[in-house]
């Protein structure tokens, strides 16, 4: 059985049809892309599968159990995280805070110990500590744990989102246009952060990005969407030389 | 010696509009609402340890906790009941709903205890102290409610900073959306600031009528204003500047009925808000609210 699976999800904004009869099955651990020019309807993809939006028509299948319409905090708690287009961090938060907040459902204790410092809440704590520098160092964000998460530059703060998302501990990871605005160089780099943690946290990937490179480079499935709807999918080959695909980049009848 | 005695009297008063203040502070930088209420809640618990202590003859330790446990119930149940429905509603529907609420506990109050004032007795057993050869004498309700009001600010301050709950209610006031993705519950963060918020104010409640000792259905309203303004005054949304406004406003209060007049006072105390207002319209440890281009 596929990890994910989304079941003819369509919503309508008023009488836009933004998404339409979408149907797409993930499997567990494999890195898959989402393509398709400006206004397609990818993020807004990303935000029916996260709850932010609610389905007009459809079922989405996470792990055989049924997520449609449930909210945010509880989908991100059955195993879906996201990073988003334009960065949301907790801008006045650390970078260590930033992560210790994806953790919060991974490690417990109550109120009363936090308020007055029961026996446990060290030991907690310190182990939120150790997860979170554990995840850094994975990012190469380590050094920068303490200061505020405004203060890293752009590419570093891109990195920071993904670590604070795998902190919630995903089944599938989404990623929107993680290597917008990165150098060739930054975006070779965070290729390989990406095929790394897909292996290290046997997460699957699905994936929203524009250079085409880095699209072929490490998705193993591309789905191509257009006007909200699924107008190809397969491997990078078979994408690169469908003509709905030209057609639907370059324009054409 | 005298403006020593002042100084003293009103970093105490400030204190109590310090503890006020957090809740609405609090509340505000995680709701984004003002709640009006919120004064009224201290009246309230303030009822709660009168009846303890004098008409069930409870010890006043035990009584101040079931106050605050009944606080805490208080807020989280107009949270749940007036606030909850209308999250995403316009912030005057909000505003509107909260000076309800107000009305409401003050006039149930009329209702089950009546209109007269009831003398509240002191619950602090300590005795004045006695400095620099009786010329300074600094009364027990003093001392408590400046120590208390320290432990409560410090403690806070280690409580949204150390703790995962703390942390999440940084988070939510921040980006309710990203946290929310991040898989925090906004409602459950939303409910226990209210009821940290409510907890505190029973015991501002009781510390305010140790000092000044009426007990009556209003009482909550004026402290609850000023505390409202302590809150602005410091940055509302900001925890030090609520207790930084707190013990200002405080300290104003106490030197202008001293120095300027009685009848004044209360204007010099709204006076100074404005003219801060004016000068840093964020309050004193406001952030500076950034235009998102």
């Amino acid at each position: 059985m596929a990890l994910l699976e989304v079941m003819n999800v369509g919503i309508a904004f008023g009488g836009l049809q933004a998404v339409a009869q979408l149907d797409m099955k993930i499997e567990k651990g494999h890195l898959y892309g989402l393509i398709g020019p400006n206004g397609a309807g990818k993020t807004t993809v990303f935000n029916l599968l996260t709850g932010v939006y609610r389905p007009t028509e459809g079922d989405i299948i996470l792990d055989g159990k049924n997520i449609t319409g449930n909210a945010p905090a509880k989908i991100n708690q059955a195993g879906i995280a996201r990073t988003f287009q334009n960065i949301r961090l907790f801008d006045q938060m650390t970078v260590l805070d930033n992560v210790k907040i994806g953790l919060h459902n991974q490690i417990k204790y109550s109120m009363w110990t936090g308020i007055f410092r029961l026996p446990g809440f060290k030991d907690k704590e310190q182990q939120m500590e150790y997860q979170a520098m554990k995840l850094l160092k994975i990012f190469d964000l380590d050094k920068e744990a303490n200061l505020p998460a405004s203060s890293l530059p752009y590419g570093k703060q891109r990195k920071l989102e993904i670590a604070r998302a795998l902190a919630t501990n995903p089944k599938l990871l989404l990623l929107d246009e993680p290597a917008a605005g990165m150098n060739p160089s930054e975006s070779e780099e965070l290729m390989n952060t990406i095929k790394f943690v897909q292996k290290e946290f046997d997460v699957a990937i699905l994936l929203i990005e524009h250079d085409m490179n880095f699209v072929m480079g490490i998705c193993e499935y591309i789905y191509v969407l257009d006007y909200g709807r699924i107008i190809a999918q397969g491997t990078g080959e078979s994408i690169r030389n469908n003509p709905k695909v030209i057609a639907a980049y370059l324009g054409g009848d | 010696m005298e403006f020593l005695s002042y100084l003293i009297n009103g970093i105490s008063l400030g204190s109590v509009y310090a503890i006020i203040a957090l809740g609405y502070t609090m509340v505000y930088g995680i709701a984004k609402m003002l709640n009006f209420a919120h004064g009224d809640v201290i009246m309230v618990g303030s009822y709660i340890v009168f009846i303890a202590v004098n008409q069930m003859g409870l010890p006043p330790l035990v009584a101040i906790v079931l106050s605050m446990a009944v606080c805490t119930v208080l807020g989280i149940v107009i949270e749940r009941f007036a606030y909850k429905p209308l999250r995403g509603a316009s912030s005057l529907a909000v505003l509107i709903t909260a000076i309800g609420v107000s009305y409401l506990l003050q006039n149930l109050a009329l209702l089950i205890w009546g209109a007269d004032p009831k003398s509240f007795t002191s619950v602090v057993g300590i005795p004045p102290l006695h400095l620099a050869g009786g010329q300074l004498v600094i009364s027990g309700e003093t001392i408590v409610t400046i120590v208390v009001g320290a432990i409560i600010m410090a403690g806070l301050i280690f409580f949204v900073n150390n703790t995962k709950m703390g942390r999440a209610m940084l988070a939510v006031s921040e980006d309710k959306g990203a946290a929310q993705l991040m898989g925090i519950n906004v409602n459950s963060t939303i409910a226990m600031t209210f009821a940290i918020g409510s907890a505190l104010a029973a015991v501002a409640g009781v510390l305010l009528c140790s000092a000044y000792p009426t007990l009556q259905p209003t009482t909550g309203a004026m402290p609850g204003i000023k505390a409202f303004t302590a809150a602005v005054f410091g940055g509302i949304g900001s925890i030090p500047g609520a207790f930084v406004g707190g013990i200002l406003l405080g300290i104003i209060e106490i030197m202008s009925k001293a120095y300027i007049s009685t009848q004044l006072a209360d204007a010099i105390v709204f006076a100074v808000l404005i003219i801060v207002l004016l000068v840093r319209p964020t309050g004193l440890m406001g952030k500076k609210i950034s235009e998102k281009v």
